[in-house]
């Protein structure tokens, strides 16, 4: 395929699934249940071709990227401090490392849903979320900017929250959702902020520019390296990480995958252990340049990643519920991925998402073949002796475990091993990697225990549940519902059952369990053969691996110089392939170190001492030796099995301070600024009652004194008329004689003047 | 006897002004006191008799006053009796009204 | 030159049309007899059709660049981006002065335009539903008011006189008075006196500054003819060197006040969950669509431009207000849905509310937040962000009212945990919610997050980093908080609003739609074709602009970059 149309179909990739989700959405109920489903894989399928020709025209001739659409922009960029960002699709090495994995991972998910979710009542919404899914974490990892990134990034949030909450009848299925997203938010909360001053300072660094742009940005790091402030560099570096341990399930925000076990199991395996989840990795990988100047973030992600690899591999041990034991040994092996990106050595991280996607959407595929088999029943205590009911899925499950634990030629002893001998040997952190070493080492051991168990506990010995038996009215009665019932509902370890639900479902099997169908089997044997040689590109240069070498141009190895103590000189080490000699290049000259092999050796041997040790425990000697140790240190274990109690511990704080916030917020808003509104209505009102009587007494009593007094002037002058005329007559004779006299005096005193 | 013969120094005008002043204080002295409305009338009748007197009077002792004062006097009488007819109209309306000519039962404008 | 092309006669009075053919309407309307129901919605349809199709017109000859031409433009305040002008003497005062009928657009206007005329279409449309109301007092009114109202609100997006803005600011209150107090809910009346007097309040300050400028504008050297005592505010904007110092800055806080009322800022936010949980449907959406725009937008035009200095001066207390408002705001949304204890005033009994619009309306005041951050930077991203904010949460807002309205026709309740399941029995209308909330929240690929992520970029930006740039005297506290570290501290503390917006909306959807279906609700009918022809239109916008903003921003920067040039924030030279 030509260059030029390569170019158009790169839209095609995250938008044909986008397009099979408004079809199935809206059409959805009025296609048959087939055609629903075949419309679905297709666009996967379709998009899976095309990231194929991709891969081989990237390895050909380097990257390629789409021409950019104008997505929003604040000015024409002469203008200070205006910028424009794109939509823009960039595919280099890396990104077609993730899109092969996101594809065709997706693509055998989907067509494993057919077969597993035939009896759903909403076939085709399921589909719609699945493509939707898709789409949107394809538009991540091909996004050319940091904006594009963070709309697959949530999309893939909100497509976690819809298909977790699936079967949102149950509101327990409802709330693992919310959680997730919640979660995942908070993330982004971080994401966001770094993501805000990674803007400001590239954008106010002399040199740099306004942009998002994450080849701009990889290209200022390299120039301007040397001048950046290694703190802000830091702050930034920490703060992204903060958000990929939400989207990535690390402490401390890692408490929603294990919830997010209520899904159905093939979400579980696309989402929250192939694809979804590795999102965070490839952030961290993708933005290499910025974490290879900044030791500082990078200890942080190292030891985040080590001491959630431990953590959770410890709670693995414990759990019953064969999607839990999976959903902990997820976040474990996410630790070891950012073990590998956190020590500087980003190809070894990706290289082991790639061999994890493999082995572990196998092993969630296989749980749900086993759940189906045996009818929604999820608690591996009453599980056991699969082997001979249902082979296949046992032969993929038992592959792909033994690629976890970390057994040499398998996928994951490569990739697995390859970060624990970056992490023993680097020098970019500001700790000794040996530490960073150490804790992967005890959870790779615990990692080959827990998976041990898990397989002979559900495949080896005999059946636990009987078959055929405990048949009431009851047990006979829920047929259907179950397809939506019992995939949500967990078996509470220890605890209680569900309070809901007859005990009479538990009592038995109606009839033995049988081996998946095609649609369900294909893809597992597909992803047990990858488990197996899906490691090979990863082996290490001397076995003529080339994975590091090919991503080297993208991501290449940190190599942090330490010169004085607290002053450390950065170095981006060259990016696309320009720039002084990258002191970060893989050492094709010479072969392994002898450190490489020891440690090669020494972690096979504790995988394969822990396979033993738990095939002891647990086959041999049916448990026994884990009953005596769990009644003698009861506390320990419920402790363990009740996940550290850290959900208790946030909603005792993180939540339980969010609702007192709240309810202080209400309460305030409608004592205080409310009151005092009303507060001032009141004092209006009561003023105007003193104005009104002031208006009434004082103002208008002047006005009535004036009238009274002009009514007693008049009352008294009234009192003249007597109506007696006899009193007229002699007022007006009285009157007449003083104007007579009045006038004769007048006369005299004139005539006496006209005498003078 | 003509008023030709009729001898001006043997009775000054003063003996004319004192008749018409004694007539006028009986005419006043009756309106006052008098409680009969038609009485009261008889008074104001004497009172303007009275001013007739010292019109005609005056008119005849000074010569340069001509015969201003009897015509004057003409329309007094002539007013009087226009006056008087009105009066006892209004008199006989309150007699009506009240059942006697008293003055002092109308007194139904008092305030 | 931005001109109609049936000629100079329809672009002259394109806007004076648009703004009183409501105003003629309503007057038709009352003239049609009582009982006529039908006749009337259709009237009233028909007539608020009419704004929104002349907007096609007004965009298609609306040139969003600013340049200035010839002389002539002078006339017509095209140097200030202002287009489709008539400019008449309408009231003369002393001394050559006269109050103007003067009207123009530019990007910025023709954006809240837009908005009013689709919203009001829209909310007629709602307003069909009208017999389910529980109220028996006549639609007449109503429809007439509506009008009135969508007049008053076009006329203060067109005015270019500061006294014909404030008489249509004006007009706007006592339509709305009415709406809210005989059509609305219980307390309707005291929602309804709370609104009026609260604004009124605020509009007695702007009435002072605006009467302040008057006598202080024209003072200017008499060499320079015609430059008298104006209202016009492109005038007061060439004359804007005039209006600096301390009783400027109090002129400007004084208007701010009247504004922040309607934005509604805190602390004077506490009218707007009232009016909106009393006032019915249509009447919350045109208030949360449009009404609350005007509290930023009279900022934009007036107080911006023309107090500039005062503008940069306030511009940290703005800054803390918008903070403060976003997180607060979002917060007491999420307290309506574990639910607050209240006392009723006049029983003195005790209930715990859980209202879903109180929540909205809560909301509101989050979202109103991140516009007036975007504001207080006063850099290209924040105002622009500002104002598509603006346009998104009016769309977005509206939706979300219409959507509570759906569900309080049907269950005439709006308790939150009075619902359960629905989405089983309304898909259609489920789906909607979903997406109404999640553009709401912020999800990025629809049009909220545009309008978020420039608010958050463009405060990031501010912020000095020299002390003191204008060498305007302040007291010390006030040049130290205006270190750049505070805009970015505070914008970094406000993007958790989106995870609170994520917390309440998420819950909510959850205790309304999912988990088992309220057996109360079994019959529930899903949206008919009327609502949906409301909520579609909107929905269709948000997701476009979600993705292609660009005819919107086109619109917009011009302007913006204008007027951010016009303020002149130091951080921006």
């Amino acid at each position: 395929m030509d260059e030029k149309t390569l170019k158009i179909a790169l839209w095609l990739v995250p938008l044909l699934p986008v397009g099979g989700f408004i079809l199935n959405l809206f059409f959805g109920r009025f296609m048959h249940k087939l055609a629903s489903s075949a419309l679905a894989c297709a666009t996967v399928g379709g998009s899976a071709v095309i990231a194929w020709l991709t891969f081989f025209h990237v390895k050909a001739d380097g990257p390629i990227q789409t021409d950019a659409i104008q997505w929003f922009y604040t000015g024409d960029g002469k203008q200070a401090l205006t910028f424009v960002v794109d939509h823009l699709l960039r595919v280099d090495q890396l990104t077609c490392v993730m899109m092969l994995i996101v594809t065709n991972v997706a693509f055998l998910i989907h067509l494993f849903s057919v077969g597993y979710m035939a009896e759903e009542k909403r076939y085709s919404r399921y589909f719609s979320y699945l493509n939707l899914f898709t789409g949107f974490m394809l538009m991540l990892v091909m996004s050319g900017n940091l904006l594009g990134m963070f709309i697959g990034w949530e999309g893939v949030g909100l497509c976690s929250y819809l298909l977790i909450g699936f079967w949102f009848e149950k509101v327990e299925n409802a709330s693992a959702g919310m959680k997730a997203f919640i979660v995942n938010r908070i993330g982004d909360l971080a994401f966001t902020v770094g993501l805000l001053m990674l803007f400001c300072y590239i954008g106010t660094l002399p040199g740099g520019a306004w942009t998002v742009d994450l080849k701009e940005l990889a290209g200022i790091f390299a120039k301007q390296g040397s001048v950046m402030d290694v703190g802000i560099i830091t702050t930034i570096g920490i703060l992204m990480f903060l958000g990929a341990t939400g989207k990535s399930a690390q402490i401390p925000l890692y408490v929603w995958l294990p919830d997010a076990m209520a899904g159905p199991t093939p979400v579980s395996a696309l989402i929250h252990a192939a694809t979804m989840v590795t999102a965070g990795v490839y952030m961290v990988a993708r933005m290499n340049f910025l974490y290879s100047m900044s030791p500082g973030a990078l200890t942080v992600v190292a030891l985040v990643g080590g001491a959630t690899a431990l953590f959770a591999g410890t709670i693995g041990v414990a759990q019953n519920d064969i999607k839990k034991v999976l959903a902990y040994s997820t976040v474990s092996q996410l630790g070891f991925m950012f073990i590998g990106v956190g020590v500087g050595a980003y190809s070894a991280g990706i290289s082991h998402l790639m061999t994890h996607a493999f082995f572990k959407a196998c092993l969630f595929l296989g749980a749900g073949s086993v759940i189906m088999g045996m009818h929604h029943q999820q608690d591996i205590r009453k599980m056991g002796g699969l082997r001979k009911y249902m082979p296949i899925t046992f032969v993929t499950f038992a592959i792909a475990s033994i690629a976890i634990a970390g057994i040499p030629p398998f996928a994951g002893f490569w990739s697995k091993d390859e970060i624990l001998w970056k992490a023993w040997s680097t020098k970019n952190l500001l700790i000794p990697g040996q530490i960073i070493w150490l804790m992967g080492a005890i959870a790779a051991a615990f990692t080959a225990f827990y998976m041990t168990r898990l397989v002979v506990k559900t495949f080896y010995g005999e059946l636990r549940t009987p078959i055929g038996g405990g048949h009431d009215a009851l047990a006979g009665a829920h047929g259907h519902d179950d397809a939506h019932g019992h995939d949500a509902h967990d078996a509470h370890d220890g605890g209680g059952h569900d309070d809901h639900a007859a005990p009479a479902e538990h009592h038995g099997l109606e009839h033995p369990p049988k081996e998946s169908p095609w649609t369900m089997t294909l893809p597992l044997v597909v992803l047990a053969i990858l488990s197996v040689v899906g490691g090979s590109i990863c082996t290490p240069h001397w076995i003529r691996g080339d994975f590091e070498h090919w991503l080297h141009d993208v991501c290449p190895d940190a190599a942090v110089k330490h010169h004085e103590p607290g002053k450390h000189e950065m170095s981006a080490a060259g990016l696309q392939g320009h720039g002084p000699a990258a002191p970060g290049k893989p050492e094709e000259h010479h072969g392994p170190a002898a450190m490489e092999i020891i440690l090669m050796v020494f972690s096979t041997g504790v995988a394969i001492g822990a396979i033993a040790f738990a095939w002891i425990v647990y086959r041999k000697k049916e448990g026994a030796p884990a009953e005596k140790f769990v009644s003698e240190h009861r506390e320990l274990y419920e402790l363990v099995r009740d996940k550290y109690r850290v959900d208790e511990l946030y909603e005792n704080t993180v939540i339980a301070f969010q609702l007192g916030a709240n309810e202080a917020c209400a309460r305030f808003d409608n004592a205080v600024i409310d009151g005092a509104v009303n507060g001032a209505g009141e004092a209006g009102a009561s003023t105007s009652l003193y104005t009104g009587y002031f208006d009434n007494e004082v103002v208008d009593g002047g006005v009535n004194a004036v009238a009274k007094a002009a009514q007693a002037a008049g009352r008294g002058t009234r009192s003249i008329q007597t109506g007696n005329i006899r009193t007229y007559i002699a007022a007006s004779v009285i009157g007449g004689l003083f104007v007579i006299a009045f006038f004769c005096l007048w006369m005299m005193w004139v005539t006496q003047q006209g005498g003078k | 006897m003509n008023v030709a013969d009729f001898s001006f120094t043997r009775h000054p005008l003063e003996n004319m002004l004192v008749l018409s002043a004694i007539i006028f204080c009986a005419g006043l002295y009756t309106v006052m006191t008098r409680k009969n409305a038609v009485s009261i009338l008889m008074g104001v009748e004497l009172i303007l008799n009275a001013a007739n007197i010292n019109f005609v009077a005056f008119s005849q002792y000074l010569p340069s006053a001509g015969i201003h004062g009897g015509v004057f006097s003409v329309f007094v009488i002539l007013l009087a009796a226009a006056e008087a007819a009105v009066a006892l109209a209004i008199i006989i309306g309150i007699y009506q009204n009240f059942g006697r000519a008293d003055v002092d039962v109308a007194d139904l404008m008092k305030e | 030159m931005g001109e109609f092309s049936l000629g100079d006669l329809a672009g002259k009075y394109l806007l004076t049309t648009m703004t009183f053919v409501p105003l003629l309407g309503a007057l038709l309307i009352m003239l049609v007899p009582r009982g006529q129901n039908s006749a009337m919605k259709w009237i009233a349809v028909i007539i608020s059709a009419i704004p929104l199709l002349l907007c096609w017109p007004l965009l298609k000859g609306f040139d969003a660049s600013i340049t200035p031409k010839t002389a002539d433009d002078a006339a017509r305040f095209v140097q200030y981006g202002f287009q489709f002008v008539t400019n008449s003497e309408w009231i003369p005062l002393f001394k050559g002065s006269s109050i103007r009928y003067a009207v123009g657009v530019d990007g910025i206007s023709v954006t809240m335009i837009v908005l009013t005329a689709l919203l009001s279409f829209i909310c007629i449309v709602a307003s069909w539903g009208f017999e389910h109301w529980h109220t028996s007092k006549g639609l007449k009114g109503y429809l007439a008011l509506f009008l009135l109202l969508e007049t008053g609100m076009m006329g203060v997006f067109i005015s270019l006189d500061f006294f014909l803005f404030y008489v249509f600011w004006e007009l706007m209150l006592l339509p709305m008075y009415f709406l809210i107090g005989i059509w609305g809910g219980p307390r309707r009346e005291y929602a309804a006196i709370k609104f009026f007097l609260y604004t009124l309040a605020g509009s007695v300050l702007m009435l002072i500054v605006m009467l302040a400028l008057f006598f202080a504008s024209g003072d200017v050297d008499p060499a320079t003819p015609g430059v008298q005592h104006t209202f016009m505010l492109p005038e007061l904007m060439k004359q804007s060197n005039l209006f600096t110092g301390t009783p400027w800055l109090l002129a400007f806080i004084g208007l701010y006040i009247g504004f922040a009322i309607k934005i509604p800022a805190f602390p004077f936010h506490t009218w707007l969950p009232d009016a909106h949980v009393e006032a019915p449907t249509p009447i919350s959406v045109i208030l949360a669509g449009v009404l609350l725009k005007m509290g930023t937008y009279g900022i934009m035009r007036i107080c911006y431009p023309i107090l500039p200095e005062a503008a940069f001066r306030f511009s940290p207390v703005m800054m803390l207000f918008g903070f403060i408002g976003i997180v607060y705001g979002a917060l007491c949304a999420m307290a309506q849905i574990r639910g607050v204890p209240r006392v009723n005033p006049q029983t003195g009994e005790q209930f715990i509310e859980r209202d879903l619009k109180k929540m909205v309306a809560y909301s509101s005041v989050s979202h109103m937040g991140f516009c007036m951050i975007g504001l207080a930077a006063c850099t290209p991203a924040g105002m622009a962000g500002c104002l598509l904010q603006m346009w998104n949460h009016g769309v977005i807002t509206g939706m979300l009212f219409l959507i509570v309205g759906v569900v309080y026709d049907r269950a005439h309740h709006r308790n939150i945990d009075g619902f359960g399941g629905l989405w089983d029995k309304m898909p259609v209308y489920g789906g909607i919610t979903a997406l109404a909330f999640m553009a709401s929240l912020g999800l990025p690929g629809l049009s909220g997050f545009i309008g978020e992520a420039l608010c958050f970029m463009g405060a990031y930006q501010a912020g000095p980093n020299v002390v003191d740039e204008m060498g305007v005297k302040d007291p010390p506290v006030f040049n130290l908080i205006r270190f750049s570290v505070y805009y970015k501290l505070l914008t970094a503390i406000s993007v958790s609003g989106v995870v609170f917006g994520a917390g309440y909306f998420l819950w909510s959807y959850q205790k309304v739609f999912l988990g088992k279906l309220n057996p109360k609700y079994a019959e529930i009918t899903d949206v008919n074709p009327r609502e949906q022809f409301t909520l579609w239109p909107l929905l269709l916008l948000v997701v476009v602009f979600g993705i292609y903003p660009k005819p919107l921003l086109d619109l917009i920067v011009p302007s913006v970059n204008y007027l951010v040039g016009q303020v002149g924030m130091p951080w921006v030279k």
